[in-house]
């Protein structure tokens, strides 16, 4: 039995009257490549951001790391540093530059963590004052500055695999779509999450450059990276995913593997996608 | 109107009994109180208008962003709806002595006047500025664990800052202009000073002062205007034009060769 790394129960979402999520029930297995398909405005995107709270769900119960996240008083900061999310419009912080956009969530994660077991220590400087048993003083880690260097070293590789490690130092705005968009994909993945959102993360791309980001999400899939993926590309989703979900009307109305959802489409609503987009 | 005439009288007078001396000390220390009191606002200013536009944008879930959102459009329906002499006069006239402060410093209450001032105007500018800068810069932000705040403050804000720069530009040049006013309140600022040396020596000559402090704040706004310019450039860094900027420049440099 795979490990369950997110668990979706009765998800539902409506914006004022408008309910666009009608109960979905969802579980992502760790390694697993998921591709949610269907036509516009059927939920899709607002499904994939009620999955680190982008959208708070309007009921059902969101399970990752033994808690909720649809409960409000969830710190849900802490948890979104562990899913990633690629947006459609790259969304690459414009006035940092490649590297800056890469390393600032991890260092100033790095750098809270590092204050709150300061703040720990002091507490317990505090209590052996006054108490003959003197409690040891917690492990801070690295200081500022390896923090910052390690950060930036990783932040380097991440640039050397995805051949662009000449940009360190330019800004989003020289730079071509594709390269924004796997820039911001490598960015995701600097704070090592256990799952990745990408939400249409080709749509905004011109045809030439679709495969170069492409290109990235399959080498990540054979690392075994969990992924959950709202995207048009069908021939990627036969290619990639274990497993394909049809959505539409706020529910999810087909999942299978990619050969039988494809080849065998039960619903008669995803027979009539299919015969449109293939 | 006789030019010569008036010069004559203005050069005799400030020559009279070796006074030059003075009144090059007076029109620089009222420039300098001017100019003085104009930044120190527009620094106080954007440091409160940064605040208030942050309440004014964030979400207003908690009971606790509501009262702050209430009380900061109460304060700039206050700055903005009353003129700044008002507010001078009732700070230095009638607050200060209500609450029993006294023989404090007209130039600290014109300060602090000029600061709440402008940062309500600021707030709103600012308010704009975190508009105009697209919403999935602080998607991102979020998505990546940061809170609302450290994103507010690490991505958005300098954003809007650039964005907002050739308006604070302007609020910048009406603070220098406004400050005419804190005569009201006993400041000497260049106005004043103005005024004191067209009325100094028992000699009321008005008309060679008055062009003069009209050419200093004409002088004063026009540096203004090219310091910001100068800032605007410094902040395009992270804009494509400034690497085009540097491009057509070697492309001249061939074209000489």
């Amino acid at each position: 039995m795979k490990e369950v790394i997110l668990s979706v129960q009765q998800l539902k979402k409506s914006f004022g009257e408008k309910e666009v999520l009608k109960g979905i029930d969802f579980d992502v297995y760790k390694g697993e490549v998921i591709v949610v398909i269907g036509p516009s405005g059927c939920g899709k995107s607002t499904f994939l951001r009620c999955l680190n709270c982008m959208e708070d769900a309007s009921s059902g119960a969101i399970w990752f790391d033994g808690e909720n996240l649809a409960d409000m008083k969830v710190d849900i900061n802490v948890h979104r540093q562990k899913i990633g999310m690629v947006f459609q419009q790259f969304n690459l912080f414009n006035n940092l530059n490649v590297i800056d956009n890469i390393t600032l969530a991890p260092v100033l994660v790095a750098k809270k963590n590092r204050s709150k077991l300061k703040f720990k220590n002091f507490k317990i400087k505090i209590k052996n004052l006054f108490s003959k048993e003197k409690t040891p003083l917690l492990d801070l880690g690295d200081d500022l500055k390896t923090i910052k260097e390690k950060a930036n070293q990783k932040a380097m590789e991440l640039l050397k695999r995805i051949q662009l490690e000449e940009f360190a130092e330019a800004y989003p705005s020289t730079l071509s779509g594709g390269q924004k968009q796997r820039i911001a994909i490598v960015r995701a993945l600097a704070m090592d999450p256990k799952v990745i959102l990408f939400d249409e993360p080709t749509s905004a791309l011109d045809p030439e450059m679709v495969g170069e980001v492409l290109e990235l999400m399959r080498q990540l899939a054979k690392e075994n990276m969990t992924m959950v993926i709202v995207t048009h590309e069908m021939g990627f989703a036969r290619e990639v995913a274990n497993r394909v979900i049809f959505m539409d009307e706020g529910v999810i109305k087909e999942e299978n593997n990619p050969k039988e959802f494809f080849s065998n489409p039960q619903n008669p609503r995803l027979k009539d996608f299919l015969s449109k987009v293939l | 109107m006789d030019w010569s005439l008036k010069w004559d009288i203005f050069i005799d007078k400030v020559s009279y009994n070796n006074w030059n001396n003075n009144f090059v000390k007076m029109l620089g220390n009222g420039l300098l109180i001017t100019v003085k009191i104009a930044v120190l606002g527009l620094i106080i200013g954007i440091l409160i208008g940064t605040l208030i536009a942050a309440v004014k944008v964030a979400p207003k879930y908690k009971l606790s962003v509501r009262i702050l959102d209430k009380i900061c459009a109460v304060y700039t329906a206050f700055f903005r709806g009353t003129p700044i002499m008002v507010q001078l006069l009732l700070a230095y006239y009638v607050f200060l002595p209500m609450i029993g402060v006294r023989g404090i410093d007209p130039e600290a209450v014109g300060v602090i006047i000029f600061g709440l001032n402008s940062g309500a105007y600021v707030s709103e500018i600012m308010r704009g500025g975190i508009k105009s800068v697209d919403v999935g810069q602080m998607e991102a932000g979020r998505s990546l664990g940061l809170s609302y705040g450290t994103t507010m403050i690490k991505i958005v804000i300098p954003q809007a800052i650039k964005n907002i720069l050739p308006t604070l530009g302007n609020e910048f040049i009406t603070l220098i202009k406004e400050t005419s006013v804190l005569s009201f309140i006993t400041v000497v600022d260049l106005y004043q000073a103005l005024r004191n040396i067209a009325t100094a020596n028992q000699v009321y000559e008005f008309v060679i002062p008055y062009i003069i402090l009209g050419v200093v704040y004409i002088i004063l706004v026009l540096l203004i205007t090219l310091l910001v310019r100068g800032i605007e450039k410094l902040f395009a860094r992270s804009d494509r034009s400034a690497t085009n900027s540097k491009r057509k420049k070697t492309r001249k440099a061939k074209v000489q060769l």
